[in-house]
């Protein structure tokens, strides 16, 4: 049997079991009231007891957001959303203050456990002095905010943080302690009106990270916040808000999982990045949202927006994304070049096999003089999924001297699946220098049969052409995190040859 | 004692028979020359031998080591001990070179339920091989046979010969798209490798690269058999009458 063929049955036959992280965590949980209306964007104020600024915010969200319509641009398919038909908040049951591991839930320490977060990371909580034994430094830190459902449930080495001057909380308690920062910011990349799923964002949002690095500070280790949906019906809403000031450095790391379930849960978040002059924001992420079984039922719906500004001169932000998860992605962190001098970046890896669709890519916005940009997308379609690369680089009238450099490369594995470039550029100043290029590739029978006669098995084969294929985007990944992506790329694509 | 006895096989390509009842017998030690016109079915032997997909076995047997070859997975076969040199090695882009190698050799080595080589152990062998075959260690850096020239490509082949230490070498139109040259260099890599442990079979159409690995044994074939078996002497034949005296023959 031809390999082509084969690897066509094999997707057929996915099973969902190749989902590692599909397990529920057993707790308590509070919820509100199914629906949404003003009297819910009110209680999650409340249950925030955020100020009367931040209420207020939300709801003139949550009024905008009324008169909205889904957008229908991109290249996916699903039914309609019933928006009150779904949770809008879900938060493990209280306990009063979490000032120790003993506090939390066990069943959340174990569920981070199982997904690999170790809890080393997780012994040292807000507001607990580090003991002098615990001081001393390990190897390599990463600070993690945990995020289960709506909620943050522990934010790690906050004390060493604050040392250094970097404020790394959940966003709800960022409100009522910076508020300054908060107000000044939030919003200002990704306005309120900005999009369907931003503004719903916006009126409903009940938790996830804040960072703030002062001027001049190299953010002493990598920040990582590591999402989890696990109550049924409910949509999740994090917002995350960095804020690099003048000559500082922050390198943040994302991951998501969810249990696997038959409906359909949306995921809607926003990020926002602000760099300042000279300051540097390298944002990574892993997503592994729940991908929905062999027939396509269930998954994550993933409608997000992520964008960061490069407010000053010199400033520079990276995207650098592992996509694998997810039933829908619909996705397109990008760059507001605005700083003279600034350099957006973005790495992508977008893997889909099953049922899942992919409609993802970038914005790259040159708005000040010399300000340069770079896009390096590569999507791997399997099964029976549609991979769409989407992406816009504009120069406007001021963006003397503005560069970009795109390249696009698509590999298909098998016959059912599709790849697809949708490419906007819009120059509007004489002197921007843009540059396309784009492949679309299959993984030949030729080069499978090459590395078998060597000895590789036909998934190792094609383990190995995939990780040659994504080589340069891993590459922009933090070490910890590139192990992990590798993992989960093969992972994601097991099952998809014979 | 024979490594590979292919008895009367029938080999057939989306409906169309290639091979007619084709018998072959290899002892250990021996170097094999197949020779034939274009389309008398060399290289789908070959192929069928290592076990690529497409073609459908109608009749016939391949023993090797008198085990049934056609009941194992092209991985199987590999591990084994049956080594395929590609006429035109595929690209592979971003692998690099030594990852290549290595990924491949341990996964032989864990099939055959051998510790699988440590990094340092896998690049003192690599190094050792590659400077008895002159590769500069740069080329084993680039991405597996990417951007390599005809003579480095083949030489590639060699190379892996050399590290997979395979019982039976199938070289499949080696000549094709060298120069006298880079022949010459990939030919004395072959030659080092002539052990009586080792069989191997080289498919050309023409007898100059017999010139350089001299054959035990010379086989023609046309149209999907082998028409005469003879020693070194009929390759010479040949070159000077041509195939078409064969061509009634099968």
């Amino acid at each position: 049997m031809p390999a082509v063929q084969e690897t066509v049955d094999r997707v057929r036959r996915i099973d969902v079991d190749q989902y590692r992280y599909g397990f529920e965590t057993l707790i308590d949980s509070e919820k509100a009231p199914k629906g949404l209306s003003e009297d819910i964007v009110k209680f999650i104020s409340g249950k925030k007891n955020e100020p009367a600024w931040m209420l207020e915010w939300r709801l003139e969200a949550y009024r905008r957001w009324l008169t909205m319509r889904e957008p229908t641009w991109a290249r996916v398919d699903y039914p309609r959303i019933d928006y009150q038909d779904i949770y809008y908040y879900a938060a493990p049951k209280p306990k009063k203050s979490v000032s120790s591991l003993d506090e939390i839930d066990p069943e959340i320490l174990k569920t981070y456990e199982k997904l690999g977060i170790p809890l080393r990371e997780v012994a040292v909580l807000e507001g607990v002095e580090p003991k002098p034994s615990e001081s001393d430094p390990p190897a390599r830190k990463i600070a993690v905010d945990a995020v289960f459902d709506s909620v943050s449930v522990a934010t790690t080495f906050k004390a060493e943080l604050k040392k250094a001057g970097v404020i790394f909380m959940p966003i709800s308690e960022a409100i009522r302690e910076h508020p300054e920062l908060v107000q000044k910011y939030l919003g200002s990349v990704v306005p309120t009106s900005d999009n369907f799923y931003a503004t719903l964002n916006s009126a409903v949002f009940s938790d996830g990270s804040f960072v703030y690095v002062p001027p001049g500070v190299r953010c002493p280790m990598e920040l990582s916040t590591y999402f989890r949906i696990n109550e049924r019906n409910t949509g999740q809403f994090e917002r995350t808000l960095i804020i690099a000031d003048k000559g500082s450095y922050v390198s943040y790391l994302e991951g998501c999982t969810a249990p696997q379930r038959d409906e359909n849960q949306l995921h809607a978040a926003v990020v926002e990045l602000v760099a300042l002059d000279d300051a540097e924001i390298k944002y990574s992420t892993v997503q592994n949202w729940y991908p929905g079984n062999s027939e396509g039922v269930g998954g994550i719906y993933n409608f997000v927006t992520k964008r960061g500004d490069c407010r000053g001169a010199n400033s520079k932000i990276s995207w650098t994304q592992v996509e694998t998860g997810s039933a829908i992605t619909w996705k397109y962190p990008s760059c507001i070049l605005r700083g003279d001098n600034s350099r957006g970046e973005f790495y992508s890896i977008a893997i889909s096999n099953g049922f899942q669709q992919v409609d993802s890519g970038t914005k790259m916005i040159h708005l000040g003089r010399n300000t340069t940009s770079r896009i390096i997308s590569k999507g791997i379609a399997a099964g029976k999924s549609q991979n769409t690369y989407r992406g816009l680089v504009t120069a406007h009238r001021k963006a003397t001297g503005a560069r970009n450099f795109t390249a696009c490369d698509s590999l298909l594995i098998g016959d059912k699946c599709g790849a697809h470039t949708v490419p906007y550029i819009e120059a509007k100043n004489s002197s921007a220098t843009f540059e396309h290029e784009a492949t679309t590739s299959k993984i030949s029978e030729d080069v499978l049969f090459y590395c078998v006669q060597r000895g590789l098995s036909q998934e190792e084969a094609v383990g190995l052409v995939v990780n040659g294929f994504v080589k340069d985007v891993l590459q922009q990944l933090p070490m910890e995190f590139a192990v992990e992506a590798q993992k989960l790329i093969s992972i994601s694509l097991e099952g998809s040859v014979g | 004692m024979p490594l590979l006895e292919v008895k009367d096989l029938k080999v057939r390509v989306e409906e169309r028979e290639i091979l007619h009842g084709l018998t072959l017998t290899v002892n250990e030690g021996e170097v094999h020359a197949i020779m034939g016109p274009n389309g008398s079915g060399k290289s789908t032997l070959s192929h069928v031998i290592a076990g690529k997909p497409g073609y459908e076995v109608t009749d016939g047997q391949i023993l090797f080591k008198g085990e049934d070859l056609l009941e194992m997975a092209p991985e199987e076969r590999a591990a084994k001990g049956v080594f395929l040199a590609f006429q035109y090695p595929v690209e592979i882009p971003g692998v690099a070179t030594m990852n290549f190698l290595r990924t491949a050799l341990n996964a032989q080595r864990k099939a055959r339920g051998e510790s699988e080589y440590s990094t340092p152990d896998f690049l003192k062998k690599v190094r050792e091989v590659s400077k008895s075959l002159n590769i500069p260690q740069d080329m084993l850096k680039r991405g597996v046979n990417v951007g390599f020239s005809g003579g480095e490509k083949k030489r590639n082949e060699v190379l892996q010969m050399a590290l997979f230490e395979p019982s039976l070498c199938i070289l499949d139109e080696m000549d094709s798209g060298l120069d006298i040259d880079a022949l010459r260099i990939a030919a004395d890599g072959v030659n080092a490798l002539r052990s009586p442990k080792r069989s191997m079979v080289v498919i050309t159409h023409y007898q100059r690269l017999l010139n350089y690995i001299v054959p035990d044994v010379v086989h023609v074939m046309s149209r999907g058999k082998v028409v005469k078996t003879g020693n070194k002497e009929l390759a010479l034949e040949l070159e000077a009458s041509g195939y078409a005296q064969f061509e009634d023959a099968a």
